[in-house]
Parts: C-alpha cells; structure tokens; sequence
C-alpha cells in the first residue's frame, strides 16, 4: 500500500505572474480590452439617453464629447479594440480551419479575409453616418 | 475560440459579442470619439432630428440594443474567466459581478432605447 505524501507539491502561484513575460503581458492586456469595450458600452447608453431627453440635453452631449475627458477616454479605447480586433482576427485560422485537399489553407488567407471585411463594414459605417 | 466553457451560453454570448466588437467598436469609437464631436460630417450628419429618426425607430433600436448587448456579455465573460487569472478565485464572486454588470448594462440600455 502506498503512504500519502507528507509534503503534496503546489506549484507556486503569483498574482502577478503575467507581469514576468511580455507574451503573458500582451495576453492580459488583451483580456482586459474587454473593460474598455464595457465602458465604451456605456457611454453610448448614456448618449442615447441624453438623446431621449431632448434637442438641448443631445446637443449639451455631443459638446461633451469634445472635452478631454471624452476625447481621452475614446482615444485609449480606439487602441485598445483595434488591438481587440487584430487579436480576434488573427486566432481565426484556429478557429475555423479550412481545408484544401490534403492540406489547410494557410492562416493568413483566413486573416486577411476578415481584415478585408472589417475595411468594407468600416466604409459602409462611415458612408451610412455621414450621408 | 480556441477553448469553450461549461457554460456554452456565456461563452456563446462572449464570441458573438467578440466577433461583432471587432467588426464594430473600432468604427464606432472613431465616430463618437471623434468625427461626430469634431462636426467632420457637418452640422446635420449628428444633429438632434437625424440621430432620433435613427434610434426612433424600431430597426434602428434593434441594432443598438443588438450591438450594446453583445458589447456587454462578452465583456462579462471575458471579464469572468480573467478574473481567475489575476488570482481572484472565489467562482460564485466572479460569477455575480461579471454577470451581474452585464445584466445591469442590458436592462439600462433597454430602458433607454424604450424611452427614445
């Protein structure tokens, strides 16, 4: 019959272990886009809100806009969904694998595609905002 | 993705909400945060009259509320596995908050596409 051990191993655990690597350190900011897509959430929800109260509460809104707390704000979020996007992106292959005969498509066709996409959608966005 | 979760739903929500935030939020930040205070369209592009002919309508609550909510769980998923990374492990804890934010933010902005 086999003792229990008397001294069961634990890995050592350190909160901060993602600060050790900077692979471990992109993958935490890249985690945590998802705090400013939050918050940008909620700005839009507060803007549509001044929008339901009426033409003075929107126009004192976009004025808002302008100042530096907003402009700061969508300045940090804007790097921080592109580089939501570009990471999203780039784990596509993993994710949708396409084969072709024997082989997968290699990745950056996958990637490329979607970046293709992300301009069209972009350009409709922008074309339908400002007509 | 290249892992799920025991709870397909939330990890449903989370890739639908990625996949859409990553087509969306960047266009969407550089109007807000930018074109539409910065007036590059002109005066009307934003104005009071147009912006509620969009966000009056049905379809064009639809589409907000569509785009908000899937900004917001995935958010909270993501917000909930992390949350075991950064060496918070109390599960039923992760669980309310992140979840809990979200619901929040999707009954908010119900109400508030309701009352435009």
């Amino acid at each position: 019959m086999q003792p229990t051990p008397r001294k069961p191993f634990s890995r050592p655990w350190h909160n901060d272990w993602w600060l050790h690597k900077r692979t471990y350190a992109l993958y935490m900011i890249r985690e945590l886009t998802c705090i400013a897509l939050a918050l940008y959430a909620a700005v839009v929800i507060y803007g549509l809100g001044r929008l339901a109260e009426g033409p003075e509460a929107w126009t004192a809104f976009v004025a808002a806009l302008r100042g530096p707390g907003f402009v700061t704000f969508h300045l940090v979020a804007l790097v921080l969904m592109v580089y939501h996007t570009v990471t999203w992106f780039q784990l596509t292959p993993k994710a949708m694998p396409v084969m072709r005969g024997d082989d997968f498509l290699p990745g950056h066709y996958i990637v490329g595609a979607h970046f293709a996409a992300w301009a069209v959608v972009s350009l409709v966005v922008l074309v339908i905002a400002g007509v | 993705m290249a892992r799920s979760k025991s709870k397909p739903i939330f990890w449903g929500l989370f890739a639908a909400g990625g996949t859409v935030a990553a087509f969306l939020a960047p266009v969407m930040i550089l109007l807000t945060g930018f074109l539409l205070p910065l007036g590059v369209f002109g005066p009307d592009a934003f104005s009071y009259e147009r912006m509620h002919a969009f966000a009056g309508n049905w379809f064009g609550k639809l589409v907000l509320f569509g785009v908000l909510t899937l900004f917001l769980w995935h958010f909270g998923h993501r917000m909930r596995v992390t949350l075991h990374d950064l060496g918070i492990h109390n599960k039923g804890l992760a669980v309310v908050v992140c979840y809990g934010l979200a619901a929040i933010g999707t009954v908010w902005a119900l109400v508030t596409l309701l009352s435009i």
